[in-house]
């Protein structure tokens, strides 16, 4: 009977071919970008998420750093940046990075994801040493770090081929890269927001390198600025591809952009549908990437937790930079938040498990289901 | 899993509480979606999405009921109680003319206070009587049940003539506000000094008697639980048949929110989610199949969610709020210009569309005058 909605929102060719595992066109890319009927797309994409994942629901307990907001880059949607003679500029010395890390040894963290700007002045020896600084300070992390862009600077500063750079990174500890700087591949774009960052081909390079060598990364996609729905398909066909050629990508990441503070800020940024339906897109055409991370840090902890039924089986971690910056005595506010993140999967109906960088299982905690929705609790009646 | 109700929306049937019940266990929130979603088409054919243009004006925060929800009441004799005096009402109405416009009754004033002692029915009659006399492009929507019954026991009258008399003075409509849960053991929770539940509906049933429009709201997401907002919502369908039944007036609109926990007495550990919202909007909409309009959230819910809700089975925005005192003094509010609203309905695949309170077409759009100020 439900399938009737889907026919009457003239899904209905789509939806055959997801039954049958049909691998979707970029025109039906085009047509899940373009259909309102939003919840009937979620329910599609839920099909193959529960398909994949069953009620399984991913998250991590983890620590962001920023070991430089340097960057010459000056991409025209970032509000992180400080340009090379900035005051605001910062490097983190190793041994700062490592006090960041010992200052959470009480918290069952298992995973740091450690990103920065371009910052042209740091040598080669510099990113193997914090590396090292992390595992040193907590060796049964795992660490995700380094975009293709920084991953770029590195072997540029290194002089090195870029197998051995990684060769390099691995030994010293990196056990994934997270994804970033991908943004939208168009020239079109790359040429209107960020022309001084490699583009498209160059992310796609790099990560297929990563990959060939055995070192996993993430996938994203920046929406809501400038690009176009053909954009938006052309990306994740061409990430679809790589996928197929190296099975290297562990998630996808649509990322919200947020305007503020940016040289484009006059633009309003994507709005709830908007980001439901970048995740129940995602969840259609990457057939071949294991998760679809919903990211609670851009796109709202509450457009996250209903996109655990639009297609998301990953709502990223419990401890972010924001409640790091707290009071660290006060460990009672990441406590919270990791019962929040399972109190929200349980009152979506799904089952929280906890897992590492890898997406290795670390936990299966029992969700407890919110008072309100105990049947027997109320004073029913009709 | 609902298979078997989705065949009964997809032939108009009405749903029992079993039913409800079970959509409020149903966790696949896209599915309830496209059900609530394909009421709304019924009720609304075109792809329009209402707002009203109108502001809350919080006329005196004095009250002595104390309501454990409530971060905005001052006790009589407080230092901090206040009672807005005319003219400073007439300058807040005066602002919103100058968004709002000419066009007669265009304008919603939503005048919500406390139970104040010193009020009786002339302050409302005299108040209201110079409202409509100075400002013809106003339309009273205004007081809820706890401000009628109080008004009318202070004032020694019964709660039909002080409705009556009020609406001799100006007043059009009665706002659905203090409905909170309709359930008097939730009530005796959050809210033991306010009328019961049976009062609450039955001030609404003399409304609709006497041919006055009203709405209908819930707050959820506080002490009750599932059970409650389905009895809630059953009741408010019952009155509906009934007023539907009899002519004249009825509910116009159902609009929930949720209970926002901050600054009030009640502990702030389980906010309702936008999930939970998204849930009971679209059960909300299944169940009540007599009422046409559902009202967006987004002063508690933001911007994200409440565009969401649009295919949750909400048609309207509500009122643009130009003024809103109760929800903030608890924390939380989103209050966003016109021009925000009319894009995110646009990037929903709807039309924004002006209407007034009796949901009404509004020719003249919002001017955009004062709206950044």
């Amino acid at each position: 009977m439900l399938e009737t909605f889907v026919h009457r929102a003239g899904l209905g060719d789509i939806y055959r071919k997801i039954v049958d595992g049909q691998r979707l066109s970029f025109d039906d890319g085009l047509t899940l970008y373009r259909n309102p009927h939003l919840s009937v797309i979620g329910w599609l994409a839920n099909l193959v998420r529960e398909r994949l994942h069953g009620d399984q629901t991913f998250f991590v307990r983890n620590q962001h750093i920023n070991y430089t907001n340097v960057c010459n880059k000056g991409c025209l949607f970032c509000s992180f940046y400080a340009l090379p003679k900035d005051p605001n500029g910062y490097v983190l010395t190793p041994e700062q990075i490592q006090d960041k890390v010992r200052a959470y040894a009480h918290l069952p963290i298992t995973e740091i994801h450690m990103v920065g700007g371009v910052n042209v002045r740091l040598p080669y020896a510099y990113y193997l040493d914090i590396v090292r600084a992390i595992k040193t300070a907590r060796p049964d992390v795992s660490l995700k770090a380094f975009t293709m862009i920084e991953i770029e600077q590195i072997r540029r500063v290194s002089r090195k081929p870029l197998e051995e750079v990684f060769g390099d990174l691995m030994t010293a500890g990196v056990d994934a890269l997270p994804g970033g700087g991908a943004e939208v591949f168009s020239d079109r774009v790359h040429e209107e927001l960020f022309h001084a960052k490699s583009d498209s081909d160059k992310w796609l390079d790099t990560a297929r390198a990563a990959h060939r060598v055995g070192l996993p990364s993430n996938a994203t996609l920046l929406y809501g600025h400038v690009e176009q729905t053909e954009e938006k398909v052309y990306h994740l066909v061409k990430l679809r591809e790589l996928q197929d050629e190296t099975g290297g990508f562990l998630a996808f990441i649509p990322l919200s952009w947020h305007p503020e503070r940016t040289a484009i800020s006059h633009l309003p940024g994507p709005t709830g549908q908007a980001d439901l339906r970048e995740i129940a897109v995602a969840r259609l055409m990457l057939d071949n990437v294991p998760h679809i991370k919903s990211f609670w840090i851009m796109n709202s902890p509450a457009v996250t937790q209903v996109a655990l039924r639009y297609g998301a089986d990953d709502m990223d971690g419990s401890v972010m930079e924001y409640e790091i910056t707290r009071d660290p005595s006060t460990d009672r506010i990441q406590t919270l938040t990791h019962a929040r993140m399972l109190d929200m999967i349980a009152e979506a109906g799904r089952q929280p498990v906890e897992r590492d960088a890898l997406y290795r299982i670390v936990a299966s905690p029992q969700p407890r289901m919110p008072a309100y929705l105990e049947p027997e609790a109320g004073a029913a009646g009709g | 899993m609902i298979d078997d109700i989705a065949g009964k929306v997809l032939a108009g049937q009405r749903l029992d509480y079993d039913e409800g019940m079970r959509l409020f266990h149903h966790p696949d929130l896209p599915e309830l979606g496209m059900l609530a979603d394909y009421v709304r088409w019924q009720k609304h054919p075109e792809p329009i999405v209402t707002y009203n243009i109108g502001r809350n004006i919080n006329y005196t925060n004095v009250c002595w009921v104390r309501c454990k929800f409530c971060a905005f009441y001052r006790p009589p004799g407080h230092t901090e109680g206040y009672t807005l005096p005319d003219e400073e009402i007439f300058r807040k109405i005066e602002a919103l003319v100058a968004v709002g416009g000419n066009e007669p009754e265009s304008c919603e004033i939503l005048m919500q206070g406390g139970l104040n002692p010193k009020l009786k029915i002339a302050y409302y009659e005299g108040l209201f009587s110079e409202i409509v006399r100075r400002y013809p492009s106003v339309y009273l929507h205004s007081l809820s049940v706890a401000e009628i019954v109080y008004i009318a026991h202070i004032s020694r009258i019964t709660v039909e003539e002080a409705l009556v008399r009020l609406r001799t003075a100006g007043l059009k409509s009665l706002p659905g506000a203090g409905a909170e849960v309709l359930d008097d053991e939730v009530r005796q929770e959050i809210a033991y000094r306010k009328e019961t539940a049976g009062e609450w509906l039955d001030v609404h049933r003399i409304a609709h008697r006497i041919g006055m429009k009203s709405t209908a709201t819930m707050m959820f997401g506080s002490v009750e639980t599932v059970a409650h907002r389905l009895k809630h919502i059953l009741l408010v369908r019952d009155v509906q048949d009934e007023a539907l039944a009899r002519g004249g007036g009825y509910f116009t609109a159902f609009i929930s929110w949720n209970f926002q926990p901050e600054g009030t007495e009640l502990p702030d550990t389980r906010k309702a989610t936008g999930y939970d919202y998204l849930r009971t909007t679209a059960v909300a909409r299944l169940m009540l199949d007599n009422i046409e309009n559902f009202q967006d959230s987004y002063v508690t819910q933001g911007p994200k969610i409440a565009q969401i809700a649009l295919r949750y089975g909400i048609n309207d925005f509500g009122s643009t709020m130009m003024e809103e005192n109760v929800i903030s003094a608890g924390g939380v509010s989103f209050v966003m210009p016109t021009g925000e609203i009319e894009r995110i309905i646009r990037d929903a695949g709807f039309e924004p569309r002006r209407r007034n309170t009796r949901y009404e077409p509004v020719c003249e759009g919002p001017a955009t005058v004062s709206e950044t100020a």
